[in-house]
This record gives C-alpha cells, structure tokens and sequence, in this order.
C-alpha cells in the first residue's frame, strides 16, 4: 500500500473504488498485538498477548466486559477500543433496563458497525482504527463476532487479529471443526495454544496473555493469572511424559510389524492432537 | 384484548382511548423489533418491561395513562403473566387481575389456581370470577371474551354471555319495606 492522491480523505474514492483512508485503518489493527477468540455451541473465549510500552509499565487492557453475556477483545488503537466499549457498556444497560432482557449480540454488533460506518462517510471524522472482537452470548447460543473498521461485521467459529496473528489463524483453521462440541476446558487451551502460536518463539508465562471465558452459566469473566499459569503448566507437564513415551512406543513399532508400527504412529499422533507441541 | 408480536397478550381496563394509545406504541415497538430481521424476537417480559417504562415515566409527569394492563405469553416454552397498574406498579404472578378484580377475583383464583389447570378449566374458573364481578358491578353486562396463548400463537374467542340467576327473595318486591321508594 502506497501513498497516492486518493487517500487523505475519507471521503475521497479512488478510481478503483476504494476508500484508502478505510483500509489504513485496518491497517492500524493488523499493527495493535494479537487477539484472538473461539467459539463452542456453548462458550465463547477471548485471548489476546499483552503488549506494555516498556519494561517499567504496566500492560495495556485489551479485553472489556460489557455486559454478563458480552466481552470485547480489541486490537489497534486502544483508545478507540476503550470508547466504543464504553458505547457497547452503554447500550447493554439501556436495553436491560427497559426491556429486563440482556441484549442479543447480533443487534449490538449491528449497532456498533453502524456507529462505525458513520465515520467513513463524515469529512470531518475519521474511522475507529480499531478491530473488535465480541464474544457473547444470547438466546440463539453462542457468538463470536469481528468488527472491523469500515463497518462490516462477520461472524466466525474462530478468528485472530493483530500482528503475527497468521500464525494463529492457521492454527485455528486446521481445528476449528472440533470447536462447536468443544469442553470450556478445551475451548480455553486451544485459546491459550493459538495465543502462544503468534507469539513465535517468545516463552508462553501467564503474564504475557490475558484469557477471558463466556458461556451458558458462566458469566464474562476474565481468567485471573493463577489458573491461565496452571493451564499453561499442563502443556509442559504432557511435553516431558510425551518424549519418554514416543520412545518405547518407536522401539516396538521397529520391532514388530510395519502395520503396528504405523498404528502405534497413529497413537501417538492423536495424543499430540490434543495438546499439540512444537515438533 | 389484543395480540403483540408473536408471543405476547395484551388486555386492559380503564380509558379504551388510552389503551389505544398504548396499542401504537407498541406497533412501533414491534415494528422495529421485526425490522432487524435477525431471528430475536421480543417475548412477553421485554414488552412487560417496556409497558412498565411507559406507564411509570407518565406518572411522573403526571400525566398517567388510565389503564390497568395484564400482560401474558409464552416464549420458547417459558410462560409468563403480568400486569402494570396506571401509576407504574407492576409485578408478576401465575394469576393477575386489574382494579376490583383484585379484591372480588383473586381470592378466589388463590384458593382454586394450580400448576395443572386444563385450558377448560382454566375457563370455567375465569367465569366464575367474572361472574362474581358482574353480580357486583352496576354499569357491567353479562358478556365476557376469553383469550388464549400458547407457543403456536393467540387466539381470542368470540363474546359470550354467562348466565345469571337474578330471581333472589329480596329482590322481588323492593318497594316492600319503603313504599314509594325504589
């Protein structure tokens, strides 16, 4: 994407039919560090990796609760996040208190994408140059919604946004299947493992995500750091009982047939299904 | 009596013209209920909860709308009954009613009401508050309407009247005690 004479306005279209300054704003969200959320028929998770200004700060909050049924992950220009959560915060309570019924997230989010395309057709405002991820639940299930900003909004099983968060959304695609019966249990490590895909490298500790649980019985709440660090632990624990276990399991297939050699393979791999390592 | 949206029932005493005020208000509400289009529907606690907000916001500014409201329905299998009151005081209970009702019919209901009502039953048992009524209300006539809501939808009934029985000893010859008198 190259600067042209098109893009200083948003109320400018390109020859092509394009509003540059809308897609530099989608630019802004793929530059904000990486959330991501996924879906069951019953629960819906949040993740994203917590990104401080420095050493000495403290991190930037980027999953707001909005209301008991609803959260938010963000990803772009916090600021803008944090607004449009107050705006969501806003609507949720209007609509409990005149109606004594939480609202469903489908008509919030088609709120809050208006709210956004009135942006892209205003010359003296500017798009929300943030991407939002909306968890919630309501009397159709459970849904997971993005938003972006130029006032479209889709829903998905599972999705990712911020930097590095291909690595996430392919992790995602190749098990997305699996969500719709997923346990909460489950939901929560595939979160936290698709989390751990975009940080490429980086040690996955406790401090450095923040995970966050909706669903049917369980109001939003985000996980508190003791019980993501135990989870995290898990993963560990089954690595090390995995190395020694391959082991035994390749020396008989060696030993015996090629076909129990292959199905001992098989084993194995499915175990690595579960809680998948880096090989 | 009239039916709102899919799931709810609406009956109300008082000012008919208030009423019918209240009826467009809550076209519009369904209206742009129905416009999202997205498969959410109101069911018979948000209208209540919206009727609550209207009746108890024109009290305030004391300007009431002369109505006493009962609001049923049935959605996804959960049903609900409730009423507001003219100056906003609502509640919800498996068996309401509006004004006098409330004194002469509700007793009764708390004596006969129970989980298992059959729908003729359940007529009879109306009839027979509303029989009470009509014995003690000057201006009233013998006709009622019954209506009906269940998860498949509304059905109100036709009017019809309940048999009295006015043939009591002291009614015959009133002028007995005090001749000239009525």
């Amino acid at each position: 994407m190259f600067r042209n004479q098109y893009d200083t306005d948003v109320t400018t279209w390109s020859p092509a039919g394009r509003l540059f300054q809308v897609e530099y704003a989608m630019e802004a969200v793929k530059q904000g560090s990486a959330a991501i959320g996924l879906r069951s028929k019953t629960h819906v998770v949040l993740g994203c990796v917590n990104k401080a200004n420095s050493e000495l700060s403290s991190h930037q909050k980027k999953i707001f609760k909005v209301d008991d049924h609803i959260g938010v992950a963000i990803a772009g220009l916090t600021a803008d996040g944090r607004v449009l959560s107050r705006y969501m915060r806003n609507e949720c309570i209007n609509y409990s208190f005149t109606y004594e019924s939480p609202l469903p997230v489908g008509r919030l989010v088609v709120q809050l994408a208006d709210k956004a395309q009135v942006c892209t057709q205003r010359s003296w405002k500017r798009p929300y140059g943030v991407g939002l991820l909306v968890a919630g639940l309501d009397e159709s299930g459970a849904h997971l919604y993005y938003n972006c900003p130029s006032g479209n909004y889709f829903e998905y099983q599972a999705f990712a946004i911020g930097s590095r968060s291909q690595a996430a959304k392919t992790y995602l695609e190749r098990r997305f299947e699996n969500f719709t019966d997923s346990s909460r249990d489950d939901l929560v490590k595939d979160a936290i493992t698709a989390i751990r895909e975009t940080l490429q490298g980086e040690t996955l500790k406790s401090s450095i995500c923040t995970i966050a649980v909706v669903g049917v019985g369980e109001p939003f709440h985000v996980l508190d750091q003791g019980t993501v660090q135990q989870i995290i632990d898990t993963f560990e624990i089954a690595a090390e009982q995995e190395d020694p276990a391959t082991e035994p399991d390749a020396a008989t297939g060696q030993e015996a047939a090629t076909e129990q050699g292959t199905a001992a393979d098989q084993g194995g791999s499915t175990d690595e299904g579960a809680a998948p390592m880096d090989i | 009596m009239k039916p709102i949206g899919k799931h709810s029932l609406l009956g109300a005493s008082g000012e008919i013209s208030d009423f019918q005020e209240i009826l467009r208000y809550l076209n519009e509400l369904i209206l742009y209920d129905n416009m999202w289009d997205d498969g959410n529907s109101l069911g018979p606690k948000e209208v209540h909860n919206y009727l609550t907000r209207v009746m108890y916001n024109r009290r305030n500014k004391f300007n009431p709308l002369w109505n006493s409201l009962v609001l049923g329905g049935v959605k996804n299998g959960n049903k609900y009954l409730g009423t507001v009151s003219m100056i906003g005081v609502t509640f919800e209970d498996n068996h309401v009613a509006t004004r006098f009702g409330n004194h002469l019919a509700r007793p009764i209901l708390r004596q006969e009401w129970h989980e298992n009502l059959s729908f003729e039953d359940g007529v009879k048992l109306l009839e027979k508050c509303m029989r009470v009524l009509l014995y003690r209300d000057r201006s009233a006539v013998n006709k009622l309407q019954i209506a009906k809501i269940t998860e498949e939808g509304v059905t109100i009934h036709q009017p019809y009247s309940l048999k009295t029985y006015w043939e009591i000893s002291t009614f015959e010859n009133p002028a007995q005690g005090a001749i000239g008198s009525w």
